[in-house]
C-alpha cells in the first residue's frame, strides 16, 4: 500500500467509508449472510434479493466495525450486484482488496469477513429454496479446484 | 484545511515563545554543553543548566535532589525503574496497577524472565487503585511501587500522596509518571513523596524529545546508557540542547500561567461532557468524573466500533484518539497484533465495547468554538454510524 499523508487507508477505502454504497436492509431478502459477532470487533450482515434466475438484484450491508470492514462491506455489495449466484461465489477477498486499492496488512481479515458474509447468505439462500447448504461448499471448494489452489 | 486539535495527550502544540526560545539552538547555538572552554559551548551549557532549573521549579524540586534530562517518557520511566533495581539487587517484587503505561508494563513482563515478580494492583470502575490493596501487597522483598499521578486514557487522578505516604512509611522507593498531570495539576515532589517522578516536554507545550526524571535526594540508580559523564553520569550522550531548553521555557510557563489557562481548560471539558451527556443515553463515560485531568474527556458509545467513530470525527476536522483495537496498531502485520486498550478493559468496559471508545484532550488553545462544533457534529457521526450498524436495534 502505498504511504499517504492522509491516513492509513487508500482513496478508495475513504470513499466507501464516507460514501457507503447500498447500506441498509431490503425487505423480504431473498437471502441474509451474517459473520462475525461484536465482541469480534466487528460484524457484517449482507442481504440479497435474488432474482427466479439466480441473479443478485440487490445486495446491501449493516456492519459493526472499522473503516476496513465498512469499506469491504460497502465494495463487497457493489461487485455482487448483477452477478448469477454461482459467479458471487467467485468473488474473492483478495477481489475485494484489489478494488479497494489495498488494505493494510492487519486489516485483510475485514475482506475475509465480507467473502464469508457471500458464502452465509448463498448458503441461507439454497436453504430457504430447499436445496442442501452443504451445495456452497462443494461449489466453493470445485472454483478452488479450478484455480489450482 | 482547518482542524480541532484534540488529542494533546498525544502531545501538544508548542507554545511561540517556547519555539522562539529554541531557535537559535539549532543553528547558531550550536556548541556542545560539555565543550567548558569556549563561550559558544559554555552557553549551551549554561542554556540546559537553565532549563534544569525551570524544570526543577515546575515540581517543586529541592536543591539537592537531580534533574536528569532523557529523551522522553518512556526513557524516564525506564531508567527510574531499570535504574532501581539495578542497585537494589536483593528487593526482587514491585508494585503496578493495571492502568500503568506500556513503558511500565512492558519492562515488568521482560524483568520476569530475570526472577523479578510483581504485584498489579486493581483498579475500580472509576480507575483508582485501593489504597489498602497497596499495603498488602507490600513485602519485605518490594524494591518499588510505581503509579501514575494521572492516567492519559481515562483521565483518573490517583490519590498520589496518600500513596507516597504509605510507601514513605514502610521505606519503598515510589516511582511516579507525572506526564499527563504536570503542567496542569501543582505538583510537588515534596508532598508526594516521590523517589523518582517522570515529566514530559510534548504534554506542557513544549517540543518532543525532551523528558526528564527526578530524582531525590538519596535515591540511587543506575544508568542505561554506558558511555560518558553527561546529565551526571544518570545519561551519557550529547544532550538535545533546543529541546531541553524548549522544555525548560514550558515548564516556566506553565508555571506562571497554569492559574490562568487550567480553569479555562476545565471550563470547556465540562461543557463537552455536558453536551455528550446530554446527546445520548447509550454514551458512557469511562474513568473518574471527580478525580479527573481538567482537560480530559474519555467515553465509549454502544453499538458502534471506535475506529469508524475516529475517522468519522476525522472527516469533521477534529483531530481526538480512540483506544479501540481496530485502530491500536493500524501499521501492524497482523491482526493478532490490534489489541484493545488494557486501561479500558481494566475499568471493566467489555473488549467488543472498547472498541467504541474516545479520548479527547483539550489544550489551551481549544475554545468554546471548538466545542460547540464537536457537540454539533457527534450526533450526526453517532446516528449515522448506528444507523450502519447490526448491533443497533432502537
Amino acid at each position: 500500500m502505498a504511504t499517504n499523508n492522509m491516513g492509513p487507508y487508500s482513496d478508495e477505502v475513504m470513499d466507501h467509508f464516507t460514501n457507503p454504497r447500498n447500506m441498509g436492509e431490503i425487505e423480504n431478502p431473498s437471502a441474509v449472510g451474517e459473520v462475525g459477532n461484536p465482541s469480534c470487533g466487528d460484524m457484517m450482515k449482507l442481504f440479497l434479493k435474488i432474482s427466479d434466475e439466480g441473479v443478485i438484484e440487490e445486495a446491501t450491508f449493516k456492519t459493526f466495525g472499522c473503516g476496513a470492514a465498512i469499506a469491504s462491506s460497502s465494495m463487497t455489495t457493489e461487485l455482487l450486484r448483477g452477478t448469477h449466484l454461482e459467479d458471487a461465489l467467485r468473488l474473492t477477498n483478495q477481489n475485494i482488496v484489489d478494488k479497494l486499492g489495498g488494505l493494510p496488512p492487519a486489516k485483510i481479515h475485514c475482506s475475509v469477513m465480507a467473502e464469508e458474509a457471500v458464502e452465509m447468505a448463498l448458503k441461507d439462500y439454497y436453504k430457504k429454496i430447499g436445496k442442501e447448504e452443504s451445495l456452497v461448499d462443494d461449489l466453493k471448494a470445485e472454483i478452488k479446484r479450478e484455480r489450482g489452489e | 484545511m482547518s482542524f480541532i486539535y484534540i488529542d494533546n495527550i498525544a502531545g501538544t502544540k508548542p507554545d511561540v515563545r517556547v519555539v522562539e526560545k529554541m531557535l537559535p539552538f539549532i543553528s547558531e547555538e550550536y556548541g556542545n554543553p560539555s565543550a567548558h572552554f569556549y563561550p559558544l559551548g559554555r552557553r549551551s551549557y549554561v542554556a540546559v543548566e537553565e532549563a534544569r532549573k525551570q524544570v526543577a521549579a515546575l515540581v517543586n524540586a529541592n536543591a539537592d535532589d537531580t534533574i536528569v534530562f532523557t529523551s522522553n517518557g518512556t526513557e524516564s520511566n525506564n531508567l527510574a525503574v531499570k535504574g532501581i533495581l539495578a542497585v537494589l539487587k536483593d528487593k526482587k517484587h514491585m508494585i503496578v496497577s493495571e492502568i500503568e503505561h506500556a513503558s511500565i508494563h512492558n519492562l515488568l513482563a521482560k524483568k520476569v524472565s530475570e526472577g523479578y515478580t510483581y504485584t498489579v494492583l486493581k483498579v475500580d470502575t472509576d480507575g483508582k487503585i485501593n489504597l489498602e490493596d497497596l499495603k498488602s501487597a507490600i513485602r519485605s522483598d518490594t524494591a518499588l511501587v510505581a503509579i501514575s499521578h494521572a492516567n492519559p486514557e481515562i483521565g483518573v487522578i490517583q490519590d498520589i500522596e496518600s500513596i507516597g505516604k504509605i510507601c514513605e512509611e514502610k521505606g519503598i522507593y515510589l516511582h511516579v509518571d507525572a506526564i499527563a498531570s504536570a503542567g496542569v495539576l501543582d505538583i510537588d515532589v515534596n508532598k508526594i513523596k516521590a523517589s523518582t517522578l517522570t515529566i514530559a516536554s510534548q504534554n506542557i507545550y513544549g517540543p518532543r524529545g525532551a523528558a526528564a526524571l527526578y530524582i531525590r535526594n538519596g535515591v540511587k540508580l543506575k544508568s542505561l546508557l554506558d558511555g560518558g559523564h553527561q546529565e551526571g553520569g544518570y545519561r551519557s550522550g550529547s544532550e538535545n540542547v533546543a529541546a531541553i531548553v524548549g522544555f525548560g521555557e514550558a515548564c516556566k510557563i506553565a508555571k506562571e500561567e497554569m492559574k490562568i489557562y487550567v480553569p479555562n481548560m476545565q471550563e470547556l471539558r465540562d461543557k463537552l461532557i455536558a453536551g455528550l451527556r446530554e446527546s445520548f443515553d447509550f454514551l458512557h463515560f469511562t474513568g473518574s468524573l471527580e478525580d479527573r485531568l481538567p482537560y480530559h474527556v474519555s467515553f465509549w458509545v454502544e453499538y458502534i466500533e471506535g475506529e469508524s467513530l475516529l475517522m468519522s470525527y476525522t472527516q469533521n476536522g477534529i483531530y481526538a484518539a480512540s483506544g479501540s483495537a481496530c485502530s491500536s496498531n493500524i501499521l501492524a502485520e497482523d491482526e493478532e497484533d490490534l489489541i484493545a486498550s488494557h486501561v479500558l478493559t481494566a475499568v471493566g468496559v467489555p473488549t467488543d465495547i472498547c472498541a467504541g471508545s474516545m479520548t479527547m484532550t483539550l489544550s489551551k488553545y481549544n475554545t468554546q468554538a471548538d466545542i460547540d462544533h464537536i457537540l454539533e457534529v457527534t450526533p450526526k457521526i453517532v446516528n449515522r454510524l448506528c444507523e450502519m450498524s447490526p448491533a443497533y436495534n432502537k
